[in-house]
């Protein structure tokens, strides 16, 4: 009992339990249908490739795992939100098609430019668009949902117009590596992992997250006590930028072309929720990354199980929204209290009892 | 319940995880009565206050309130007002973007016939209450064009304004010049005559036998007793507050003061300003040497020191540090020159609250180290201990949230903070302000020691006397300039005060 209480306190224990309850969802639905309990865990090989709802999970959940990376950095340091990453994302896209395709080129077979260049120059823009909301945010003192808006309506009219307004295909396997497979492995798991192991080891081996933290909490002490608070919020809206560019690139390769108008579509605001359902204040400060990769992950098995579930794509936001809700009120401050004075009337019960 | 009394609160108990923060307290208020809650840092003065006023929730006791039938229980801060009891805490709890109108009745505005805010009714009532309490305040300008003492007494004009029985001061004082102070003490003596019952809570020993009635004492949560001012002359109150008997503040400044004039220079500040805040001054500070600044609040003592430190630019003057010229844009310029500032207003500019007692004191020293030489744990835990142990701060833990810990400890943190970074020069900005006398102690003999190992300090602060102790020289300023010093042989409570009063031949 007092393992189990232990337990409720930390703060992973309520993303944890949030995805535990998704799948739990998956579970009784398969049994209701007949198919094997586990079917939702059940991983094969198709193909040659891995297959499997838990895969797709984890492939479809890529993007906004790696988002929420960042998301959950700027948070921290600005107590704002970064809305305008959904848009860089197609931004980042479209310049590295252009550049791969040569401009006004609808439809490549070859590449006009080397690989990596296209891929670093996506990576590149990505990352100035983060430089430039950080800078409004951390120089100019705008409020971050106003600084990102600039970009968030700016950023995906700007890919479209490096497009030359028409998406442009790269029909070149080599470009589709980023979206397909490495080996049997869907190589955008692969790609969230290692955005996600380097910024777990940045995390753990340098001080970053104290900086970001401290100046989070409050930003005048950091300064005082020798932190540059401007250029710490101005470094996370950058890795904000560069977590961008990276999901961009992945969103793009999937469907080797680069959709201006649907890459990264709403995902601004999966992203925030994720940092959110991860048991994270929106309020800035004290961040747990952890929690955000679940929230993400838990967010994309929300999306998953709702097909599964054969839920039109039209109708699917109504039962996600039904999820988060749900998510979100046992995670609230006073749902907690309410269950924690629940749980101390009990234990007197049974005292009086005994 | 006997009808003289506006408040009794009897065998009150309170519990933190760990820690009995309230044992089996009584207090009693008599209406028209000023009593002192007196007792030192996490002695429970502050809890006290918050069960009374629903802040948090005592699990056994009573309270009754003059008017009310039966025991009371506030859920909170609104519901403790609403049945007569207000607050004004140490820290100013009002909204500096609204205007001093609109902080005066928020929750509580007049209302026109459509149900609307009565703007024009609401700055007319507000002025006139200004009026009625002597402030010269603009009341539609916003609340953060003020002085923080200023905000105070805007608390304190709100708190009265609502017709309490109970008016509870947590540290009022502690940010007040003496003219303040005395301006409060009529406005609180005003009300008593009123028949307004006020628990005075202050660190201060001399204004609680200037104002008060009666004192209450606590000590580690429990009721030492509750007497009155006759019956507690000053030694003994200090005994009841530490329970022991304790050796005055005598001469902690070793004989034969040492002599600082020929060492070598540390600081060397010429012509340093900045606009709006403190005019040109020049400054310099010897090796081992403790330098007081000295003047009314505003009048640009932590102004000046800031302006050396980088927390305000300098935007004229050159500043020598060790003999070499050096130019110091951020705070972590003049921490990598060896300086340190322990800021006077610690909630706002010190304490980092969501992070724990062992991340808020390496933090200076993480930040000289940079982002990518992250403290190893063990160091941080080893350095954190090691603090705790030296200045004996009450903690739960070490991974104790700093803003969970009472003020004092919570300032005692952060001069450890400046402490492991090693400081060549550091200033102190009211170390010592809302800290109880036996802490107030350590605090000044750590100073000296300081200045004997051969560190130089500013030493700020609005005790005189603390500073006579302390300080090697004084530098005076008034209205945001230097305006002279004062040696070692001039120094005495008189002749500081005549200095900051502006005194001499100019007048």
């Amino acid at each position: 009992m007092s393992k189990l209480k232990s337990l409720t306190k930390k703060q992973l224990f309520l993303p944890i339990f949030s995805m535990i309850l998704v799948m739990l969802i998956n579970v009784i639905y398969d049994m209701a249908c007949g198919n094997a309990p586990l079917s939702f865990f059940q991983i094969g090989i198709k193909n040659g490739f891995l297959y499997g709802r838990l895969i797709d999970v984890l492939n479809r959940g890529s993007e906004v795992a790696i988002l929420a990376i960042g998301m959950t950095l700027v948070v921290s340091s600005s107590a704002g939100t970064d809305i305008s990453v959904g848009s860089v994302m197609s931004l980042s896209g479209g310049f590295c098609c252009m550049l791969l395709a040569g401009y006004g080129v609808a439809r490549a077979n070859s590449y006009a430019l080397p690989l990596w260049v296209g891929l670093l120059g996506g990576i590149l823009i990505a990352c100035v668009c983060g430089l430039f909301n950080g800078f409004l945010v951390a120089y100019l003192n705008i409020q971050p949902m106003v600084a990102t808006l600039i970009l968030w309506s700016a950023g995906r009219a700007i890919g479209l117009l490096l497009c030359n307004s028409q998406i442009v295909y790269v029909r070149v396997p080599s470009f589709q590596i980023l979206g397909a497979y490495v080996g049997f492995l869907p190589t955008p798991i692969l790609i969230a992992a290692f955005c996600i192991v380097i910024a777990a080891l940045i995390l753990r081996f340098t001080a970053l997250g104290t900086f970001i933290q401290s100046v989070g909490i409050n930003k005048k002490a950091a300064r005082i006590s020798g932190f540059n608070s401007a250029r710490i919020i101005l470094i996370t809206y950058m890795i904000c930028g560069l977590c961008a560019g990276i999901a961009g690139l992945t969103a793009t390769s999937r469907i080797y072309s680069a959709d201006t108008n649907n890459i990264g579509l709403n995902m601004e605001l999966d992203a925030i929720l994720s940092v959110a359902l991860g048991g994270n204040s929106l309020g800035g400060g004290k961040f747990n990354l952890s929690g955000s990769i679940i929230g993400a992950y838990t967010i994309q098995a929300i999306t998953t199980t709702m097909y599964a579930l054969g839920i039109s794509s039209a109708q699917a936001p109504v039962f996600k929204a039904m999820v988060v809700i749900l998510i979100v009120v046992l995670q609230a401050e006073p749902v907690k209290d309410y269950f924690r004075k629940m749980t101390a009337k009990k234990a007197a019960k049974e005292a009086k009892a005994a | 319940m006997d009808s003289n009394i506006a408040l009794t609160m009897r065998g009150i108990c309170m519990t933190f995880p760990g820690v009995k923060a309230l044992d089996n307290v009584d207090f009693t208020l008599r209406k028209g009565e000023i009593r002192a809650l007196m007792g030192e840092n996490g002695a429970g003065k502050s809890t006290l206050i918050k069960c009374l006023t629903g802040v948090n929730q005592f699990e056994a006791g009573e309270i009754h309130v003059d008017g009310i039938e039966g025991p009371i229980v506030n859920k909170d801060t609104m519901d403790a007002q609403n049945k007569g009891i207000s607050t004004v805490y140490q820290e100013v709890n009002l909204c500096p973007n609204l205007s001093v109108a609109e902080n005066l009745y928020i929750g509580r505005e007049p209302l026109t016939k459509i149900k609307t805010v009565d703007r024009r009714k609401m700055n007319q009532m507000a002025a006139q209450l200004m009026k009625e309490l002597n402030l010269d305040i603009e009341v539609t300008q916003n609340l953060e064009n003020y002085s923080l003492a200023l905000q105070q007494m805007i608390a304190i004009a709100r708190a009265v304004d609502m017709k309490s029985k109970v008016l509870i001061l947590d540290e009022p004082t502690s940010s007040l010049d003496d003219k303040e102070v005395e301006m409060l003490f009529k406005m609180m003596r005003s009300l008593r005559a009123q028949g307004v019952g006020i628990v005075f809570v202050t660190h201060f020993l001399e204004q609680v036998y200037e104002v008060c009635d009666g004192i209450t004492v606590l000590r580690n949560g429990t009721l030492v007793g509750e007497y009155t001012v006759e019956e507690l002359p000053r030694v003994k109150l200090v005994a009841a507050m530490m329970g022991k008997d304790f050796d005055d503040l005598a001469s902690i400044k070793p004989e034969g003061s040492m002599n600082v004039e020929d060492a070598p220079l540390e600081i060397e500040a010429k012509g340093l300003s900045h606009a709006g805040k403190i005019k040109p001054f020049d400054l310099d500070i010897h090796k081992g040497e403790v330098v007081g600044l000295t003047g009314l609040l505003g009048s640009g003592r932590s102004e000046l020191a800031r302006t050396i430190y980088g927390a305000d630019r300098a935007q004229t003057g050159t500043l020598k540090v060790d003999g070499k010229e050096v130019k110091i844009k951020n705070p972590i310029d003049a921490m990598n020159l060896g300086m340190g500032l322990l800021p006077d207003d610690r909630k706002a500019e010190g304490i980092i609250g969501d992070l724990s007692v062992r991340e808020n004191i390496i933090l200076a020293m993480q930040a000289k180290a940079g982002i990518f030489k992250r403290i190893p744990m063990a160091k941080q835990i080893e350095i954190a201990d090691q603090y705790i142990e030296m200045l004996s701060i009450k903690t739960a833990t070490r991974e104790t949230l700093i803003k969970q810990l009472s003020g004092g400890n919570q300032q005692k943190a952060i001069l450890a903070r400046w402490l492991a970074t090693d400081p060549s020069f550091l200033i102190l900005d009211e170390p010592t302000r809302g800290i109880d006398i036996g802490t107030k102690t350590e605090i000044q003999k750590l100073v000296i020691k300081l200045a004997q190992e051969g560190k130089s300090l500013i030493f700020i602060s609005s005790e005189i006397e603390e500073m006579l102790r302390t300080c090697n020289r004084m530098a005076v300023l008034r209205d945001g300039s230097k305006v002279g010093e004062i040696s070692a042989d001039e120094m005495s409570q008189e002749g500081v005060m005549k200095a900051i009063a502006g005194g001499g031949a100019s007048e």
